[in-house]
Order: C-alpha cells, then structure tokens, then sequence
C-alpha cells in the first residue's frame, strides 16, 4: 500500500472523528455558561440543576476532545515531515498561539470549575467557566485561521520555493479564515442546539410516560411530581421544558448563521478554489444552473459519465456571484488552466462523489436538523411533548444531524482541495506560487509499515472509546438531574461540616 | 551568535522543562496510583491531588511541541518522524489517561474502576518513557539524512540511550510524585510516599543522572559542569530534606535538580538540536532548522505576553487547591440511577 493514502485515511479519520466532539464542546460551553450565569444572577435552583447536568454532559465530552486533539498536533510531525518543512515558517506560528493564549486559559480554568464548587465565591467560579469557554473559541479561531491558510495562502512570500511568513496580522485577518470560523462556530452552536432538544424531549416524554405530567383538556400541561423517583418534581419539568425551548432556539439561530456564514463561504471558495466549488457542484460544464441531483459511474468518477437529472437555472450563478445570470466555470474548462499553471502530469479533479454529496449531505442535514426544531418548537407550544415514543426517538435521532452536517462539511472542503494540501490560489488575494501538493507532503522516511500499525491502533482505540463514551452520556442522561447532583438522592450527611466542603466539593 | 533562534532555543528549553517537571509528577502520580496505593479511597486521594491541575500541565507538552513547530519546523519534522512508533505509543498512552482520569468514577464497579486505574497507570508510564525516550534521542543524535529523513527500519532510535532516556522520566516522575503525594496529602498516602521518596531516590534518579552525564561527556563546558554539580547538589538536598520529613523542602530540591540537569543538558548541547549519526553535517542546529526573523519575532512578542499570565493563573490555581487532601475529604461516590418508575 501507498504510505500517502494510508497517511491521508489517517488524517481524515481522526479529524472527522476528533471533530465530533469539538462542535459540542464549542457549541455547549456557552450554553452551559448562560445557565451557570442565570443561577448566580437570580438564585434560582433550577439554572443551577440546568448547569449541573449540561455541565456534566459537557466535561465527559470535552475529555475525549482533548485527548484526540493531541493527536492533530503530532501527526503533522510525524506523518507529514514535508508538509511541516514546506509550511513551518507560517503554520506552527498559530497552532503554537492556540496552546499559549486558548488552551492554557481553557484548561486550567475549567480544571478550577470543576472543582471550585463551594470553594471559590461565586461570581469567580462563574468567571472560570467563561474564561474556559472564551478559551475554547479562541482555541478554534487559531485552528481554523492555519487551515484557512492551507486553503487561501496569504501573508507569506516565496523565497527560495518556500512560504516565509511576512504578515501574520494577513494570516489571522484572512477572509477565508473569519468566513470559516464564523461557519465553524454556528455549525457547533447548532449541534448544542439539538443535544438540547433531544434529550430534553426525552425527559418531558418519560415524565408522560411515567404519568408524571398530564395534560389538561386544552392539551395544556399539568406539571406533577414522583416523590418515588429522585428529582422527579415540578421544577424538573419547568428544567427540561427549558432546555428544549433554549435549544430550538439555539439551534435555529445556529442554522440561520450556518446559512448565511456558509454563502460567504462559498462566494470566497468560488473565487479562491474554483475547482472545489465546481466539484460540489458536479458541474462539469461552465453554466449558471445549480444540480440538485446528478448520478454518475462511481468506479471511474470524471465529468464523462456525471448524467445531471434535475438542473435549478440560475441558481449556482446567484450561489457564487450573487448575480442568476453570472455563469461559474466548468471542470471542463478549469482543468487546462490548472494544467497550464501547476504541470499537465496531475489530476486537478477532486474526488467528485465525495465533493458532490458530500456538500449536499452538509446542506441536508443542516435543513432537516432546522426544519425539526422549528417543529419542535409548534409542538411543545402547550408545555409539554407529545406522548408518541416514535417522536421522541425522532428527537434523540436527530442529536446526529448536525453532527453529520459538521462531518460532512469538513469532508468536503478537505477532499475538495485535493490533489493540493495547500491549495494554489492567486485570485483575488492569496499569494501566486504558494502551493503543494498532497503527495509530496507525507513524511518520506515513515514506512507504510507504521502507517498501517497507528491508522489501525488509532481506529480501534477510537472506536472502543466512542462505544465507552455514548455508554457513559446514556447513563447521564437516563439519570436525569440527579445524576450530576447526588445531592438530590441523599443529601450529604453532614453539610455544616465545613472540613469536609472547605477541600473538595467535588471528587474524581 | 543569532540571537532570536538562540531565544527560541531557550524558550523551547523552558517550555520542555517546564511540561517534565509538571507533568512529571502527573505521570508520576498515575503510576503511583496503579502499583502503591491499597485501597479505593487512596486511589481516589491520589488522583484528586492532580485532579484540578493535570489538564493545564499537559498543555505545556502541547505548546513544546507547537512551539518547537513555530521555531523550528525542521526539528519538528525531522525528530517526530523519525520517532513515529514510539510517539504513537505515547499519543495512546495520553489518550488512554485522559479519558480515565474523567471516566474512572462514572461508574461504582471495582472491575469498571481497576481497568482504568490500568489505563492511567500504564498511560502515565508509556507517555513518560516514550518522550523521555525521545528528548534523550535529540540530544544524542538520530540516523537522519541530507533531508532530514530517517535512515534505516522503525525501529532504529531503539539504542540504549533511548531506553536510558526513557527510564530517566519515568523515574524523576516516580520519585517526583512521591514528594508531590508527600505534600498534598495527609493518612497513610502521605506517610508511605514520604518513606518511598527515601527509598526510590538513590535508584530511580541514576538513569537521569546517566542521560545528563551522557550529554555532558559528549559535549559539556566547563559551565555546564557547574550546572550538573549543582543539580547532584540539589538531590542531595532533596533527598536529605525527604528523609527528615520535610516535605516542602523535599519537593523543592528534587525539583531543582530537575531544572538544574535539564538546563545543563540543553546548555550542553547548544546550538546543535538534533544531532545526525550519520554525518554531522546533517545536524540540525538552531540556524539550519529554525523559522525567518519575522515568526520568531512575532512568536516572541506572544510568549513574552501571554507566559507571565499563564504562570500566574497557574500559580492561582496550585494555591487555591492548596490543600492536603485525605481520605475524609472525599464526597462519596455516586452512582447515576436511571430516572424512571420502576
């Protein structure tokens, strides 16, 4: 086998699965953050159960997060020595600011949340949450500027063939790179959105279920309490009925941003990687209709056999230039172009059914996901969910569309920059010369002997530890509130005794 | 004498020091945790006495190995892959002990609790031997080519300066952690640990003095020598100060002696950060492998900012879990029971 396809499977799986668990963890902080804010501004017990229990879900999250990030930053070492030669004057420069000024903030101030419960004064321990969470965005915003980079060099000259920083306010200021963060950070807003609303709808269903809540004739809600069960009493119902409200609407805001910030995106990605968007678009011939669906041969994907069933005129040209009439390039047309600037012996085509859906899988997911909070929302207008089992798996289902969009995004703009790693880009703005390609990046010294050992380790460890992770957030979640508050199910013996909550409130 | 690459030099030396010296007691202590502890409740003091701060420690390794890329990229690339096989057993080990340390007490079984009581002690033993492995091997040097490729199979950097390096981290860590449980806790962890310093000492600090004497018979100065009698100096010290049960003081000086030994090796080696076996005129040296004037100048600025603060909320933090902890200090355990009629 290749060492650099089994590099590049590398690469892809990890991130995919390592970007699984950022959105929630960029998406649920500041969820988390407002709960936490509107406890200690109103005293009101239920924020602080809304914050304990969000809060645990969010830290057994961002564990996995963190220990999968540390494998990002080795591999460019390790699996892609060439890549960090060509690029090091320029990219180390962010990822090295992303652990000085984010994730030293982000980690040692969450570690201080997690256990300053009763030990720092409130509004302090309110104050490490916020800086832990501002720690995560910055944290992305560094990450998202070096891979802008990798899409839209700038802020480097050429000398002697390699990319010499020369701007970095240019490389943190890219266009590509606040178009892709803002994206970014809606994207993982919406995937907290959904987390919201499908496990509270879980919880108003088996408080129906369990003949907890009942409804009155007008279908109004009639909140009631179990004394039997831990934490079942009203106000639990007031706390999920909260959260799946705050995350319709989260997920609603963070759909209509990924809307709009994705359109930005694209109108840059038409001008800065034609070839990209062309391969999104499966549109082979230079035109301005949109294809919403188009078959082809798999085993041989070029534009000879891409047959397009349904065209939407006008559409792409809007999509890309904000104009029905502008007409975007064809592959047919941007391959001799390609070939007359970066050598004739190269396919500038990206993997086109992988572009192609994988663009649309993103869009997709993105509109189901949206079009179900809305319904969500109309449906829970009366204070409670419906009592149908079939909806409510519905809504714990749709916990993964999101998830799917932010997948499905990354894979289509990192396969759709393909065969470059950095992409080329003259226009408008990016740097002419600044480009590599993907195989000439990978280390030369690794064999596909180790390749194959950590791709295959990595995956199965991965694997196993997704299976631990979902086991443990089920359980959370099936406890409800008392699973992140045991004081709800037996109060501490001796809550006075302040030796004992002086030290520790909470333990590992 | 360049002057930002020899900066970036330094930096990068207190940043690696600055992660073995914090992490070292994490990875200490999660050893400690798997083979000296003998019962639940120590187990659990063990852990909760780097519970609030091991996360912020491993940041120190991630922002080594960031920077070491941001200042020297051909470093970066040249020593990560060639050390593919054995970063990859670290890169297992660190995941494995992060998710323990959080999934450990999410559930109340002893087997659910030992598997990863497993997890954090042999994770703790892999990251700590794999990097020692590894800062050893560039300050010896590594088959490497014109390109700085690696010459010869996978396992080529196995040499017993490798497994000396590897050793050297783990048992600073041990003993380390030791004086560090010493100090954090109170009962039986704290009484048992400050009798292990004792004992561990005189043996498991030999293969760092080995690593640092390595280094100093390849290429020590006169002032590098200094540095080396200072850190024997400081051990002793620490040792003498750990058997009078001083536990502050204990800490102190091994943690002296780390600074003293590290600092003694880096100094030693200036300027050459990744020698070559092959032909030393491969060896990457601080102007061979390192980023132009403006990435370092830039990455300057930012550390020169951003390090006093994050040395300061990290002291913070040390002082507000300042602590002892025992065994009555912990809230019970808790096991999440489904939320439904029965």
């Amino acid at each position: 086998m290749d060492p650099l396809d089994i590099a590049r499977w590398q690469f892809g799986i990890t991130t995919v699965y390592h970007f699984l668990l950022v959105p929630l963890t960029l998406g649920l902080g500041p969820v988390v953050g407002l709960f936490h804010t509107l406890y200690v501004r109103s005293g009101d017990e239920r924020w602080l159960r809304l914050t304990k229990f969000w809060g645990k879900l969010y830290l057994v999250n961002f564990a996995l997060g963190v220990a999968t990030g540390i494998v990002q930053e080795f591999q460019f070492g390790m699996a892609w020595s060439d890549y960090s030669r060509f690029v090091g004057d320029v990219f180390g420069a962010p990822l090295a600011m992303e652990g000085l000024l984010a994730f030293f903030v982000e980690s040692t101030f969450l570690g201080l949340w997690i256990f300053g419960w009763n030990r720092l004064p409130k509004r302090l321990h309110l104050a490490t949450l916020w800086a832990a969470v501002i720690g995560s965005w910055i944290s992305a915003f560094f990450i998202i500027a070096a891979n802008s980079w990798m899409q839209h060099p700038v802020g480097v000259d050429l000398v002697d063939g390699r990319p010499v920083l020369v701007d970095i306010w240019a490389v943190l200021t890219n266009n590509t790179a606040l178009a892709a963060y803002s994206h970014t950070l809606l994207g993982a807003v919406s995937v907290a959105g959904a987390f919201l609303l499908g496990i509270a709808w879980y919880h108003l269903w088996r408080r129906r279920h369990d003949g907890i809540d009942t409804v009155d004739a007008t279908g109004r809600v009639q909140p009631g309490s179990a004394p039997g069960i831990p934490g079942r009493d009203a106000a639990d119902h007031s706390v999920w009925l909260r959260s799946l409200r705050i995350g319709a609407v989260v997920a609603i805001i963070g759909f209509g941003g990924v809307a709009v910030t994705g359109d930005l995106q694209a109108k840059l990605m038409f001008d800065q990687q034609p070839m990209k968007m062309a391969a999104a678009e499966a549109a082979c011939e230079t035109g301005s209709g949109f294809s919403v669906i188009a078959i082809g041969d798999l085993s041989s994907p070029d534009c000879s056999n891409v047959i397009t069933l349904i065209q939407v005129p006008g559409v792409l040209g809007f999509l890309a230039k904000g104009d029905v009439n502008a007409t975007v390039q064809g592959v047919s047309d941007l391959i001799p172009q390609y070939q007359q600037k970066y050598g004739t012996d190269v396919d500038y085509v990206p993997l086109m059914p992988v572009t192609y859906w994988g663009f649309r899988l993103m869009i997709g997911f993105g509109a189901i996901a949206a079009f179900a909070s809305v319904v969500a929302l109309w449906l829970t207008r009366k204070g409670t969910v419906p009592r149908s089992p079939w909806i409510m798996r519905l809504a714990l289902f749709g916990i993964l569309a999101p998830f799917g969009a932010n997948a499905a995004g990354w894979v289509f703009t990192e396969m759709g920059r393909q065969p470059f790693v950095v992409a080329p880009n003259p226009n408008p703005s990016g740097v002419d010369g600044v480009y590599m390609f993907t195989a000439a990046a990978v280390s030369p010294g690794v064999t596909a002997g180790e390749l194959l050992f950590s791709v295959i380790t990595l995956t199965l460890v991965y694997a196993v530890l997704l299976v631990v992770e979902v086991a443990i957030l089920v359980r959370y979640v099936r406890a409800g509130i008392p699973g992140a508050m045991p004081e709800l199910v037996a109060p501490p013996d001796d809550p006075d005794d302040p030796t004992k909550r002086d030290v520790l409130a909470f333990a590992y | 004498m360049e002057i930002l690459p020899t900066v970036w030099f330094i930096a990068l030396a207190v940043l690696w020091t600055g992660f073995l010296l914090l992490e070292g007691f994490d990875f200490g202590v999660g050893m400690h945790l798997l083979v000296r502890a003998r019962s639940e409740d120590e187990r659990r003091v063990m852990l909760n006495t780097i519970g609030p701060v091991w996360d912020g420690n491993e940041v120190w390794l991630l922002v080594a190995g960031a920077g070491t890329f941001a200042a020297f990229p051909f470093w970066y690339a040249s020593l990560f892959s060639t050390l593919y096989v054995p970063l990859v057993l670290v890169l297992l080990g660190l995941i494995f002990r992060a998710v323990a340390i959080e999934y450990r007490g999410k559930g109340a079984s002893a087997r659910w609790r030992r598997a990863w009581d497993w997890a954090i002690g042999l994770g703790s033993f892999l990251a700590a031997f794999g990097l020692g492995a590894g800062l050893a091997l560039t300050t010896t040097g590594l088959p490497i080519d014109a390109n700085g490729d690696r010459v010869g199979g996978p396992f080529v950097w196995l040499t017993p300066v490798a497994v000396l390096g590897g050793l050297a981290v783990v048992g600073f860590s041990l003993v380390h952690a030791a004086t560090f449980l010493a100090l954090k806790t109170d009962g039986p962890v704290r009484e048992r640990a400050g009798r292990d310093v004792v004992r561990m000492a005189p043996i498991a600090l030999l293969p760092l003095v080995g690593w640092v004497l390595v280094v100093q018979v390849n290429t020590g100065e006169p002032y590098t020598w200094a540095l080396v009698v200072l850190a024997a100096v400081a051990a002793v010290g620490g040792w003498l100060a750990a058997r009078r049960r001083l536990e502050g003081r204990a800490f102190l000086g091994f943690a002296a002696f780390l600074l003293l030994g590290a600092a003694s090796i880096f100094a030693a080696v200036y300027p050459v950060v990744l020698p070559s076996t092959i032909d030393h005129a491969y060896d990457l040296t601080i102007s061979n492998a390192a980023s132009g004037d403006y990435t370092l100048g830039v990455m300057t600025v930012i550390t020169g900012v951003a390090l006093p603060f994050v040395l300061a909320y990290q002291a913070w933090s040390y002082w507000v879990f300042r602590k002892r902890l025992a065994a009555h200090h912990l809230p019970a355990a808790h096991e999440p029971a489904p939320a439904v009629r029965p």
